[in-house]
């Protein structure tokens, strides 16, 4: 992967974007990966002037992940993304969608974590 | 006297209406480059409208999701009756290349009745033409039925 | 001042997608929006776990019919990066011509359906007459006028004759002629003006902030285009990105009008520099482990990939971040404090392709 990969954890995540954001950094996505049992990993891609900054986060999926959506308010989509197909909690989300930005409270399935169901919203 | 007048000039000039239902885009835009100067299906007496109330006839694209189903029914129960059903592209007719993705139901006809099936990926706007020419002998049989 | 709530949406005359905003207006004035999305979600990356890496060139394609050639060409070049194959500089050169081909028709496209979204009826026709001589192109290249599947992993499927290329640059001179016929109307036009100018307006520093992509960034003055990463065939290509400073609704439609011309011009200058060679290398073996980020320009805007191979057929993880995603939050900060009536303007000045945001 090209660009520049720093591995960031769950205390220090929040101030490394802030970090980011007052070099004037631009918040491209987060992508996410299953990394082992109950674990997953989040990318945060940052870009300035075409160079690409990336922050690795292991993430204990049980454990309620620091949102940066107080930094960036564009990380606020995204993070409900990953909430709706990993079926994992933000701490401190601006616009929570409680699962529900792309999937239907009906549906049951985790789509990217397997074999985890959940009980349909009402 | 006018309502005779209305059976006879429902299926001569039928409104459309287009609804995108989880389509990739691509038949959709076909969908409108049927209105557009090469095309023009307003020559035959088509007009495309946005109010389900307004219209005979109901293009659907794309497959139909968990979230969508329940405005594709909305809108299917509030067009009055007759009316005819065309389901575009492949997923419309069966769920296409998305018929497994775990959002997917499936294609319209697991919804609503479908009167007319248009293959294609993306079906071209001539495809297209021709399945609205076949849904409308459906939807005149519907009129006369109606009587 | 009582506040009503106005749902926009997900079946809209104006909106060729479903979306839905919620609005809270206060007299005629919008307060606040919420997005509601959704309805189009299919669960695209997912497929990964059940189609083999070729077979998800096919998806991929289908993640936006609007600019297919693009998503499969940046798939193609993860995958390739990820395997390490080296493409001829024909293949490279050949998907840029496809993919300028297809930013003309998506900006066209969209250059008339905002048209439209103001009640300009006659210019939406017009520059859909003139959008129809790049699907030709497209039909007769590639054998399909929207979804053009020139991409295969290693190269392109197919190829353009020498008279070919003739024939394309010949049909690119009528085409600009009459863009440029309709670039008063779009630009200069009073009635226009009056529904875009100073509507819907994102600063310089918002955009960047918002994480806004594509031409509403450089609509806002931010010089950014992810061709100038010089990938593909794009090192070899002459060009600066299109940038206008205002922010507003009319910058924004002035950006997309002067890259379609960008694009005509682009397509000319890799007809003239297309080199000799092989259209495709072999592949074999499957996708090793590792992971790659790739970046590409799309009609819209900046589209990420991040691919993850584990060794197998099947690749680990695919993840898509389309621009139009990237430009919500910008919608959002756009749309309070602008009349009702201007929204529909604005929603459409992002160029919302939903089937891409939520895929």
């Amino acid at each position: 992967m090209k660009g520049i990969i720093k591995d960031v954890t769950f205390d220090t995540v929040v101030g490394e974007v802030m970090h980011m954001k007052n070099d004037g950094q631009r918040l491209v996505t987060l992508s996410t990966y299953q990394a082992g049992e109950g674990k997953m990993g989040i990318l945060y891609h940052f870009d300035k002037e075409l160079e690409t900054t990336h922050l690795r986060l292991v993430a204990d999926m049980d454990k309620p992940i620091p949102s940066v959506s107080g930094v960036y308010f564009s990380a606020m989509l995204v993070e409900n993304e990953i909430r709706d197909q990993w079926d994992v909690e933000f701490d401190g989300l601006v616009l929570d969608f409680n699962r529900t930005l792309l999937l239907d409270p009906e549906v049951t399935q985790v789509p990217l974590a397997s074999n985890v169901k959940i009980a349909p919203k009402n | 006297m006018f309502g005779s007048f209305i059976k006879k000039s429902r299926a001569k000039s039928p409104w459309i209406m287009h609804f995108d239902c989880g389509s990739c885009n691509g038949c959709d835009i076909e969908v409108l480059a049927c209105l557009t100067p090469l095309y023009d299906v307003e020559r035959f007496g088509i007009i495309n409208v946005g109010n389900p109330k307004h219209a005979d006839v109901l293009l659907v694209t794309g497959t139909v999701n968990h979230r969508n189903k329940k405005v594709l029914k909305n809108i299917y129960d509030q067009m009055p009756e007759p009316k005819a059903v065309i389901a575009i592209g492949a997923c419309g007719t069966s769920g296409g290349v998305f018929r497994e993705a775990y959002n997917v139901v499936g294609g319209v006809d697991k919804v609503i009745p479908v009167d007319v099936y248009v293959p294609g990926c993306p079906a071209k706007p001539e495809a297209i033409i021709d399945g609205v020419v076949a849904g409308l002998a459906k939807f005149a049989q519907k009129v006369e039925e109606a009587k | 001042m009582a506040t009503t709530v106005i749902p926009f949406g997900p079946q809209h005359p104006v909106l060729p997608e479903p979306i839905h905003l919620t609005l809270k207006v206060e007299d005629e004035i919008v307060k606040e929006a919420v997005p509601a999305l959704g309805y189009v979600h299919r669960g695209l990356e997912k497929l990964a776990d059940i189609r083999d890496y070729h077979q998800m060139i096919t998806v991929c394609e289908r993640v936006c019919g609007i600019c297919s050639m693009i998503h499969g060409t940046v798939y193609s070049q993860c995958v390739e990066e990820l395997m390490g194959i080296e493409v001829t500089d024909r293949a490279k050169m050949l998907r840029v011509i496809w993919s300028e081909l297809h930013r003309m028709h998506s900006h066209l496209l969209w250059l008339g359906l905002f048209a439209d979204a103001f009640g300009f009826e006659a210019l939406f026709m017009q520059f859909w007459k003139v959008r129809e001589r790049i699907m030709d192109i497209n039909e007769a290249t590639a054998g399909s006028r929207v979804i053009v599947s020139v991409n295969i992993i290693g190269g392109v499927r197919a190829d353009l004759s020498p008279e070919q290329i003739r024939w394309i640059l010949s049909e690119l001179d009528t085409a600009e002629q009459e863009i440029k016929a309709l670039q008063d109307t779009i630009m200069n036009d009073y009635s226009v003006k009056s529904r875009t100018k100073g509507i819907g307006v994102m600063t310089y520093d918002q955009a960047l902030e918002l994480g806004a992509a594509g031409p509403t960034l450089r609509g806002s003055g931010v010089a950014q285009d992810m061709r100038m990463l010089g990938y593909g065939g794009y090192e070899s290509l002459d060009f600066e990105p299109v940038t206008e400073p205002d922010g507003d609704c009319w910058s924004r439609s002035t950006v997309r009008f002067r890259e379609v011309l960008q694009s005509i011009d682009l397509v000319r200058q890799a007809a003239s520099k297309l080199p000799e060679g092989e259209l495709a290398v072999k592949v074999k073996g499957n996708p090793p482990e590792g992971e790659v980020y790739q970046r590409v320009e799309q009609p819209r805007g900046e589209c990420v990939y991040y691919v993850r191979g584990n060794g197998t057929k099947h690749l680990d993880r695919l993840r898509i971040r389309t621009p139009t995603f990237a430009n919500i939050p910008p919608l959002l900060h756009m749309v309070p404090g602008c009349e009702l009536a201007d929204v529909p303007v604005i929603v459409l000045s992002i160029d919302p392709c939903i089937s891409c945001t939520e895929r």
